[in-house]
């Protein structure tokens, strides 16, 4: 191995999350397990750790229980069940995974969606001999739901269904249903054995009428490239660096689109505008040169920009181009998918953050709650755990406000209870609600310097007041 | 409409690392960064120059030292100071040091306990910190894999595997009651090799114990270790022999073990670890006390 080309070739991998649905059953932990030791990411001594439980916890009689390499914490081993999300990570000469591995089962809802909510791929794990269940309409929903636009469906456990195409075919069909009425844009299917490694890494022999890929063929070459538009530049302001009175800059990820120096930008919700001065991209700072710039940014760059004008901006603004605002509003229509055992309550306040602003908000209406299993929409006035509704949101102060279909990194928000501190919901931004869409001028208003000092005056002295910032 | 420009994995790490150390920096009102001198340690060090960049670091490192490591770790990291002018806090166990705690004497579950778990909460409490850094990476072991990037702890610095904030997109729960803390881990999603290949590409400095010398080494429960000093028991030094070795994780010399090896330089580090078929663990006496020795550990407050 000629090791200088080896890292030449490995500096431009690229990168793919892919998240794993299906049961401890469907042998989902077998095939992660699989995955990592065919591609040589289990090491010698992992590989006697687990040996050594097989012993203790293992159901494969004679053979190492691959789910152990897998299924982390000392709990779920003694229970057999993965009862959290945990990251993997392996390598081919393409791209770097990670994979979340989330539980199957119903009551754990929750964290699949927190493992969807990154993966770029979704792989459904179908056990050939039962075809599509209960559960696999349940990820597949969740998948849909979070915007997961490829969806790998891996028939597996082949092996006792004799490798039979029809079997194949039968269930393929059947997801084909259910991915239309879901509007899963790419679906993707392979019959697969994870016990023994079908049609995993390498082509299954057992399987000669198949024409596609192996999975982990198909990961390594799947196009997950997004169209973008590069004037839809959505900077959420981060961090306010300000070392001396010289330097004043504004850090954060670029959310969308891209920015060129010079560009023309407005700062919402307050509506102010300037130049771009410079842009540092924190990727191109080095030990010797603490100060280099780049003359454009993009999407998902880490970068800090400093601006032509003294405009008042700060944590939780978000700077995009003038020429192409975003409605801002402080009603907003979204998917919320409750998370805590205690269940939401109407009108009652949570925190919203939102990218890097957290504003106070309730939730004034349930429109509909969905039935993961079934899609049937109810009519309730409260959301339990795992409890996924369409709702009405009323922010204290209004944002800018990307739908999440347009922008996932803008559209979405987590609700933190003020009195547990805890994560208790996740939503997504449908819309704005019609009725306050004119609350969008409220942005535009501007305050004195006086009436400035008097908000602020007020909230030192008297938070208890619970007055809004200006 | 053009086609999404694809950053490559290394740039899209190193974006989502800068992004949770600026998070932290925003969100808390005291936060410190563990510095173990380590690689690990060396890639968060220099992310966190780049996040904060043209200003130095807007929080301390701090070091907790278990008198135990390597010699040239507290010279590479007192250097370090010196290079990059960062703030940075030294901790030993005071308790510890009256007793005389050696990993030789008291073994490694001991010596790890008082001088690395209850000095790193004596650390953390006498510096009353709302949030701390820490390069934990998921690969490294499997409780590590479950944890959060940001990991919440009660008063008491326990870790609750079982009741942890769900973590969303990029979007981090940062709320905290007075008290309260979270270890925040800005390389969750990277691996050995990638920390690897960071640090060539970039040409991060680490020590020299990472690369191949001629040493001083004893066997000792079938692990070589580096003969760093006279606190080595007599009867052991006797066995010492000169091999040519490396170390591919850097801890308290009696507790890590070397392997090995002739790479003397990073692609050949990067070559050794391809064709490697034992974790980089392996080498580390605290994991294997028992059977979930991490996640005990964990949860007792251990990083």
């Amino acid at each position: 191995m000629d090791i200088i080309n080896y890292l030449k070739k490995h500096e431009n991998k690229d990168m793919l999350r892919f998240l794993t649905c299906g049961s401890v059953d469907d042998g989902k932990s077998t095939l992660i397990g699989r995955m990592l030791y065919d591609s040589k990411m289990i090491f010698d001594d992992q590989l006697a750790a687990a040996e050594s439980e097989s012993k203790k916890y293992g159901t494969t009689g004679e053979k190492i229980d691959m789910a152990l390499l897998v299924d982390g914490l000392q709990s779920e081993r003694e229970q057999g069940i993965t009862i959290d999300v945990a990251y993997r990570f392996f390598a081919t000469e393409n791209r770097k995974f990670i994979i979340a591995d989330t539980p199957g089962h119903e009551q754990y809802t929750r964290n699949m969606v927190t493992g969807a909510s990154t993966a770029d791929v979704a792989i459904i794990l179908i056990d050939a001999r039962k075809g599509i269940l209960t559960q696999t309409r349940r990820h597949s929903f969740i998948v849909s739901l979070l915007g997961i636009e490829h969806v790998v469906v891996a028939i597996n456990k082949m092996d006792l269904v004799d490798f039979s195409e029809e079997k194949y075919e039968e269930i393929k069909k059947a997801y084909g249903a259910l991915a239309d009425e879901l509007g899963i844009k790419n679906t993707y299917y392979i019959p697969l054995s994870a016990l023994d490694g079908d049609n995993v890494v390498d082509k299954s022999t057992k399987t000669p009428w198949f024409t596609g890929k192996p999975l982990l063929g198909l990961l390594d070459s799947m196009d997950i490239s997004k169209e973008i538009k590069p004037e839809n530049f959505r900077f959420p302001v981060q961090y306010v660096n300000r070392p001396n009175l010289d330097f004043r800059g504004f850090c954060g990820t670029i959310a969308a689109g891209s920015v060129k120096v010079g560009d023309e930008i407005t700062v919402l919700p307050s509506g102010k505008t300037t130049k771009v001065k410079s842009i540092i991209n924190g990727g191109d700072i080095t030990e010797a040169n603490r100060t280099a710039t780049t003359g454009e940014a993009y999407a998902p760059m880490a970068v800090t920009i400093t601006t032509e004008d003294e405009v008042d901006i700060s944590r939780g603004d978000m700077i995009v181009h003038t020429k192409n605002l975003p409605t801002v509003s402080n009603a907003l229509k979204v998917m919320l998918v409750w998370m805590d055992e205690k269940p939401m309550t109407l009108g009652r306040a949570y925190d919203i953050k939102r990218a890097t602003s957290v504003v106070s908000g309730s939730f004034e209406h349930i429109n509909y709650k969905i039935d993961v299993n079934t899609y049937e929409r109810t009519e309730v006035t409260s959301l339990e755990l795992n409890d996924i509704a369409s709702c009405k949101m009323l922010l204290t102060r209004p944002i800018a406000a990307d739908s999440y279909k347009e922008n996932k990194e803008t559209g979405s928000f987590i609700v933190v209870d003020r009195i547990s501190n805890n994560t208790v919901g996740a939503g997504m931004i449908v819309g704005v609600t019609k009725r306050d869409v004119d609350s969008a001028h409220l942005s535009n208003k501007t305050y004195s310097d006086a009436e400035k000092a008097l908000n602020k005056y007020i909230r030192d002295n008297f938070p208890e007041w619970e007055c809004k910032e200006i | 409409m053009i086609d999404e420009k694809r950053l490559t994995h290394l740039k899209q790490l190193e974006a989502e690392s800068i992004h949770i150390l600026r998070e932290v920096a925003a969100e808390f009102s005291n936060p410190v960064m563990m510095y173990s001198v380590g690689k690990d340690s060396s890639v968060m060090l220099h992310l966190a120059m780049k996040a904060f960049a043209p200003a130095k670091l807007p929080f301390p490192l701090l070091h907790v030292d278990t008198l135990w490591k390597f010699k040239e770790m507290i010279e590479f990291r007192d250097q370090r100071v010196k290079d990059l002018g960062f703030d940075l806090v030294v901790h030993s166990n005071p308790e510890g040091i009256a007793m005389d705690i050696s990993p030789f004497k008291h073994g490694s579950k001991v010596h790890t306990d008082v001088m690395k778990t209850e000095a790193l909460k004596q650390a953390l409490n006498a510096g009353a910190y709302d949030a701390v850094i820490g390069g934990a990476r998921r690969d490294e072991e499997k409780s590590r894999a479950k944890e959060r990037i940001f990991s919440f702890r009660d008063k008491h610095h326990r870790w609750d595997p079982k009741n942890q904030r769900p973590e969303l997109w990029n979007v981090y729960n940062t709320a905290i009651q007075k008290g309260e803390s979270v270890r925040v881990f800005p390389i969750s999603n990277w691996t050995e090799l990638d920390i690897w290949q960071y640090i060539y590409l970039e040409g991060i400095p680490i020590p020299s114990l990472y690369f191949a010398k001629e040493q001083e080494v004893v066997e000792m429960d079938g692990v070589k270790i580096l003969v760093d000093d006279e606190r080595m028991p007599e009867e052991l030094r006797k066995t010492a022999k000169k091999e040519m070795v490396r170390f591919r994780t850097l801890g308290c010399y009696p507790l890590t073990g070397a392997i090995n090896s002739t790479a003397t330089t990073l692609p050949e580090i990067i070559k050794e670890m391809l064709l490697s078929t034992s974790s980089e663990r392996e080498g580390r006496l605290i994991d294997k006390d028992q059977e979930g020795a991490m996640e005990l550990k964990k949860i007792e407050g251990y990083f």
